[in-house]
């Protein structure tokens, strides 16, 4: 029951105005950035990120950590009422919610969203808390082979569960470690890449990325469709969400079942899409109400939403435990403790007790924080995306562009995020996976040095990956998720698998 | 997305196709893997006397990125799904260079007016010329946003943003 002590600990640590404050904020922040096309969590929080510079880390964690469930949230009230998935991983929420809302049930739709949200998150959050003090126990004893094998696990998974051709998914991961590798060299201290530019020599930052490639990248891809908006008008009152709290309990199995596999996609990277997509498929095949599906079922919105919802809070599981991101705003958020001077990874739950813990506080105290905010406010929202498109776009630029600057204070980084818009907007259309890039740029340099490390230690001998029972497993595992896209061919030949019904709907992300 | 795409326009369904786009970007790959390879080769690639040296691990890289870029050239040009479909059309490509020139051009003016002065010239414009607003209403916009972001980030939370090479607001005091 240590990790009970602990979780209260955390409560007392985050119990104050001010923390009660940027928590609403926070999360304020967090459903404006979810509802507005081209502020996604992971650049929402990459823009605010370098306003926090000031405050008390565990402040700032809260804050942070409160926008990325606001936009979470966010997601669901522009794929109910708009029928535009803020999210890749809201896609699966259109197919029953935008029918819902066609047919007038829109409050009873973002009513049994926003619950099955809340479900989710609670359930990984609950999860976390038990489950991550052991996972970073058990990580203590890593040496850098181990932490090696689990960063090639972590990309090789995106290889094996990822959608679409696997060498456009490593070629966005190697583009991220190669724009990682620029600049100075951690070890040697020697400048890699730079071509003689002086200016490079800071390197690529992984925030400037986000904000070009998620930021710019989706207002230009926006713009090519030509914008009009026509949404379904939506108030929430108490009585609805009472029916809907009602009708809720009977759809207990769904949730469970969503929410373990939100939780099981959820810790291994870029797990929300396809955990929303699975848990909407299994929700279909075996509900009693499955041929129905897509027509507007309650059913087919708590499945998807749940799912999300856990796989986007397991996703900081790795990053806590392990310092290994499992999403890009993950990965965005990890930054923040680089940034704050804290080192992310298993000794941050023995040297920074009130940190993490206060962290995995505020995850309960957020994710309640924000069903309210979310139910009482959503009409405000809503109208939010009836301002038209060429009033919002010229200002998410401005915001991107300020954002962009004040990473660093440096002008040349404006321009790299612009051409990284030019490049999200080519990516996106030729299905290149955004996240692996992202995240490799991101641990370029940890993945490196557990790499030279390793082969210092074994004078470069490969055999190192393999020298134990642990670091063999981890490796041999990620070698089998490197080669799915193979494997699976081998396997459909000998018996041939039943096709995937949503593979089209389905995002690259 | 709610697109306005089933409307008829004029240049919809030409321009170039999509596996053709893939095939010069998994060339632009090719060469980026090739670049990485060149540089790591240069900074030594090999070991070196005291462990791997500073272009051991990129030069795996680059070797990995060029591999895929020729994976990515054969799918799409002798894959067995091609994607024939129109990449752009002449109206979509008009609509994105219609807010990347702009864009392109706003960074040019941050670099010499601040990112102010530039912020709300370009949101003025964008609304006059974009989205067919009045002059005064586009312009009250812009300066009503400027105005917020200044008080947010220079007196609220003291960030201080690019004023550029020629600042416009010295007058200010910030």
């Amino acid at each position: 029951m240590e990790e009970i002590n602990a979780l209260f600990h955390g409560f007392s640590v985050i119990l104050t105005p001010m923390n009660m404050v940027l928590m609403l904020v926070g999360i304020v922040l967090g459903v404006l950035i979810g509802v507005l096309p081209g502020l996604g969590g992971a650049n929402g929080v990459a823009i605010l990120l370098p306003l926090t510079f000031t405050m008390s880390p565990t402040s700032a964690i809260i804050m942070l950590s409160c926008i990325y469930w606001g936009a979470l949230f966010g997601g669901a009230i522009t794929s109910i009422l708009f029928n535009i998935p803020g999210e890749p991983w809201s896609v699966a929420t259109t197919f029953d919610g935008y029918p819902m809302a066609q047919q007038g049930r829109a409050g009873e739709a973002l009513t049994a969203a926003f619950t099955s949200s809340f479900v989710g998150a609670f359930v990984a959050v609950v999860m976390i808390t038990f489950l991550a003090p052991m996972v970073a126990k058990f990580a203590l004893e890593f040496g850098p082979p181990e932490f090696f094998a689990v960063y090639l696990l972590t990309f090789c998974s995106f290889v094996g569960m990822g959608k679409g051709s696997p060498f456009k998914i490593l070629a966005s991961m190697t583009i991220g470690f190669a724009l990682a590798a620029v600049g100075m060299d951690t070890v040697t201290g020697q400048l890699r890449l730079t071509f003689g530019w002086t200016e490079l020599m800071r390197g690529f930052d992984f925030l400037i990325a986000v904000i070009g490639l998620f930021g710019i990248g989706e207002i230009l891809l926006s713009m090519e469709e030509g914008l009009a908006f026509s949404g379904k008008s939506a108030q929430i009152d108490p009585k609805v969400v009472l029916e809907t709290w009602k009708k809720l309990p009977a759809y207990w199995v769904t949730s469970v079942r969503s929410s373990l596999i939100g939780i099981w996609m959820g810790i291994t990277p870029g797990g929300a899409t396809p955990a929303s997509f699975m848990s909407y498929g299994l929700a279909k095949k075996i509900s009693k109400n499955g041929a129905k599906f897509g027509t507007g079922q309650l059913e087919g919105v708590i499945a998807p939403e749940t799912a999300a919802h856990a796989a986007g809070t397991s996703a900081l599981l790795p990053m806590l435990a392990l310092g290994i991101p499992g999403s890009p705003t993950a990965a965005v958020l990890l930054g923040g403790l680089l940034i704050w001077g804290l080192q992310p990874g298993p000794l941050l739950f023995v040297e920074q007790k009130d940190f993490v813990w206060g962290l995995i506080a505020s995850m309960y105290l957020g994710n309640l924080v924000g069903l309210i905010v979310v139910l009482t406010t959503v009409p405000l929202f809503a109208s939010i995306l009836r301002i038209p498109f060429s009033i919002i776009a010229p200002v998410i630029i401005v915001i991107c562009a300020i954002g962009a600057y004040t990473v660093h204070n440096a002008m040349l980084d404006i321009w790299f995020m612009l051409l990284f818009g030019a490049m999200g907007y080519l990516f996106k259309k030729l299905d290149y996976p955004l996240a692996p890039l992202v995240l490799a740029l991101v641990l370029g340099d940890k993945a490196e040095d557990s790499f030279r490390q390793s082969m210092l230690v074994s004078q470069g001998e490969m055999s190192i990956m393999f020298s134990n029972k642990l670091v063999g497993g981890i490796t041999a595992l990620a070698l089998i998720m490197l080669f799915w896209p193979l494997i699976s061919r081998l396997l459909a030949l000998l018996r041939p698998p039943k096709p995937d019904e949503f593979a089209a709907e389905r995002p690259v992300d | 997305m709610e697109s306005t795409d089933t409307q008829a326009h004029d240049g919809a369904g030409k321009g170039p196709a999509t596996n053709v786009v893939d095939a010069v970007v998994a060339i632009i790959v090719m060469f980026m893997g090739g670049v990485v390879i060149y540089g790591s080769r240069k900074l030594g690639s090999g070991w070196t006397s005291d462990g791997p040296g500073s272009g051991y691990f990129p030069f795996y890289i680059g070797l990995i990125l060029s591999i895929s870029g020729l994976g990515i050239l054969y799918q799409a040009l002798a894959g067995k799904v091609k994607n024939t479909e129109v990449f752009v059309d002449r109206e979509q490509l008009g609509r994105v260079m219609s807010v990347l020139i702009p864009a392109i051009f706003y960074v040019g003016a941050i670099q010499f007016i601040g990112i102010y002065v530039a912020s709300a010239i370009y949101i003025a414009l964008f609304m006059v010329i974009l989205g067919k607003y009045s002059w005064i209403k586009s312009i009250t916009a812009a300066l009503v946003v400027n105005v917020l972001f200044f008080l947010m980030f220079e007196v609220w939370f003291k960030v201080p943003l690019f004023k550029g090479n020629y600042d416009l607001l010295s007058g200010l005091g910030y």
